[in-house]
């Protein structure tokens, strides 16, 4: 079985690494940043934190070195999935492309580059320490499932999730994965640009009720485009958000997109609080407090091309 | 009225007692003792749109000024009830003028002594550039209004005298249609503002594609427009436009709300945003986007300590 990891960021170098451990598996991994290619090469990929792995995927910047693959695992941060399968997708024309990236509207890019894909939503998060060298913050469940206008067949999916399982990142094959999916995408919507917003950490949002009650508004609008859609959610975003924010599990954790703000990076706000705007529109649900978060995150991005 | 004091001696306060020196008896209250001592050596010197220095009275007792006719509040409002708390049994004759961001100044004042009161609020700015030198920067004007034991023949006596030292004001019966106008314009920009970090320019009338933030700059409008007409105020201007023509042919503006979190100073959440969403309750409003944005303000000084 041949897979390409297109984007080996954190998240995409969990599962090249992992996976290239599979005798029955070959690994290319996709990536733009060249001194993480070379590193990779020279050195293998190396995890550490949650498991201590060295993995040694073929690395590669150069889309034409890739050749044909049964699958793509798509990882890129949510703005690039355009470029990436753009340039990638010759390779994917007898196989099936996963996403395993944040946000909503990622499915639709890679359906108009390639004819078999697969929603997918993943949990398992890391940070790049250096090139070659990500740091493995926490384990998770990944759920895949076919996607619904353009979609890999479920055996194929089960093929994916089976290596993945065995590769050490437990994966489950469903027919319908838009309820994780949803899930996930609702809660960081609602959480992560408040903390971007604020400055605050997740649990000191969390314990302020005026702005705990803004959580639970934005929570709603996002249940309600999910309901709008027939989706049924694996679980209460609200629920995962109380947890979140208790001190033994994330209470002084940084939201990513206060990380992407404080270092001034493009944050995936499009794709959170935007993508439940654009869905809800389609849908005639009424979004309002989401489209003012999206529009003042977008302003953050604005500030600084001043 | 023969003897005017200016209390509080920042940008506005400097602005008013200097050029109010020209055709009055100025007295300045200050906070520190040494810049009460630097105006009385060195005069109060304006640049910008004007060119002068003018001589006045100074100290930080009220006890150690000449008794005023009038009175200008000119302090920021977060600093309003600790400084009506000093001329508290002082300036019995005098009346006080209030002219502070938001609503509600008049109330504060009201606990700390039996003076007649006047209102107004200002639309002019300059930029302080030591304790005893200010720029005038925008020449709009200051309108001023009739509030306990005061008639708009009053508020109009009180403006006549600030158009005769060089600035500008207009007197009113009703000082609402104003002040409402300019809550609602505040409230939003400054919100806004304080939460992207953007300065108030064209991007706050941007309104071409989802997400952009002058949509939400006008459904903000929208909601303190709704609170406006439920509480019987009609408003003299409207804020929507107000906000066009302030960011129109490349004009940008820093307000003041975006300095303050800039510099991790308390901010006049309270009194502008805080005020405007406390009379949408009170008038049986639904303002959801205010109230978000006056959570995330407040929560954004939270972020100030850690």
């Amino acid at each position: 079985m041949r897979i390409c990891v297109v984007g080996c960021g954190a998240v995409g170098s969990l599962f090249a690494a992992n996976l290239s451990l599979l005798d029955d598996v070959e690994v290319i991994a996709y990536d733009l940043f060249l001194a993480h290619v070379e590193a990779i090469n020279a050195h293998g990929l190396r995890l550490s934190g949650a498991g201590e792995v060295v993995g040694h995927p073929h690395a590669t910047a150069d889309a034409s070195e890739i050749g044909p693959c049964d699958f793509g695992i798509v990882a890129t941060k949510a703005m690039h999935t355009e470029a990436a399968i753009a340039a990638t997708a010759g390779s994917f024309a007898q196989g099936s492309v996963a996403t395993v990236q944040n946000g909503l509207g990622n499915e639709e890019v890679l359906a108009g580059h390639v004819g078999r894909v697969i929603r997918g939503t993943t949990f398992p998060a890391g940070k790049l320490l250096e090139p070659g060298h990500v740091q493995w913050d926490v384990k998770g469940d990944t759920t895949l499932g076919p996607f619904e206008p353009s979609p890999a067949p479920l055996d194929a999916v089960e093929r994916l999730a089976d290596a993945c399982t065995r590769a050490g990142l437990p994966t489950s094959a469903v027919a319908d994965a838009r309820g994780p999916q949803w899930r996930k995408v609702i809660f960081n919507a609602a959480t992560n640009p408040i903390g971007a917003l604020t400055g605050l950490t997740h649990g000191r949002v969390c314990e302020r009720p005026d702005l705990r009650t803004l959580v639970s508004g934005l929570v709603d609008e996002g249940k309600a485009v999910a309901a709008a859609q027939g989706i049924e959610l694996d679980s209460d975003p609200e629920a995962l958000i109380d947890h979140a924010a208790k001190p033994e599990v994330a209470y002084d954790h940084k939201a990513s997109m206060l990380q992407d703000i404080e270092a001034r990076r493009t944050t995936e706000i499009d794709f959170l609080n935007g993508g439940i705007v654009r869905f809800g529109r389609e849908h005639g649900v009424p979004t309002p407090l989401n489209e003012a978060i999206w529009a003042l995150v977008k302003g953050v991005e604005q500030s600084w091309q001043q | 009225m023969k003897r005017v004091c200016v209390a509080g001696a920042g940008a506005i306060g400097s602005l008013f007692a200097a050029h109010l020196a020209r055709v009055a008896e100025v007295s300045v209250l200050t906070r520190r003792a040494e810049h009460a001592q630097a105006l009385e050596r060195d005069g109060l010197r304006v640049s910008g749109r004007g060119d002068f220095t003018s001589c006045v009275t100074a100290a930080d007792d009220p006890a150690a000024l000449p008794d005023p006719d009038l009175v200008i509040l000119a302090c920021k409002g977060t600093d309003l009830d600790r400084l009506a708390a000093r001329l508290a049994g002082h300036f019995g004759r005098a009346t006080v003028m209030t002219v502070q961001n938001g609503l509600g100044a008049e109330e504060i004042v009201r606990a700390h002594g039996a003076w007649p009161l006047l209102s107004a609020v200002t639309f002019m700015s300059g930029t302080r550039h030591s304790d005893t030198h200010v720029e005038y920067v925008l020449d709009t004007a200051t309108w001023v209004g009739p509030n306990r034991g005061t008639t708009g023949d009053d508020a109009r006596e009180v403006a006549a005298l600030i158009e005769s030292s060089g600035l500008r004001a207009v007197g009113f019966d009703d000082l609402r249609p104003a002040q409402w106008s300019k809550l609602i314009f505040n409230a939003t920009v400054n919100g806004v503002a304080a939460l992207t970090g953007l300065p108030h320019d064209f991007h706050f009338a941007e309104t071409e594609h989802d997400g952009d933030l002058g949509l939400l700059v006008r459904d903000l409008v929208e909601e303190g427009k709704s609170t406006a007409a439920a509480t019987g105020v009609e408003l003299a201007e409207d804020p929507w436009e107000m906000n066009v023509l302030a960011t129109g042919r490349g004009n940008r503006h820093f307000p003041s709300m975006l300095e303050d979190v800039e510099a991790h100073r308390p901010t006049e959440v309270e009194l502008i945003n805080g005020s405007l969403v406390r009379a949408a309750r009170r008038a049986g409003v639904a303002v959801p986007l205010h109230t978000a944005l006056y959570r995330l303000v407040r929560a954004k000084e939270a972020s100030y300590t850690p």
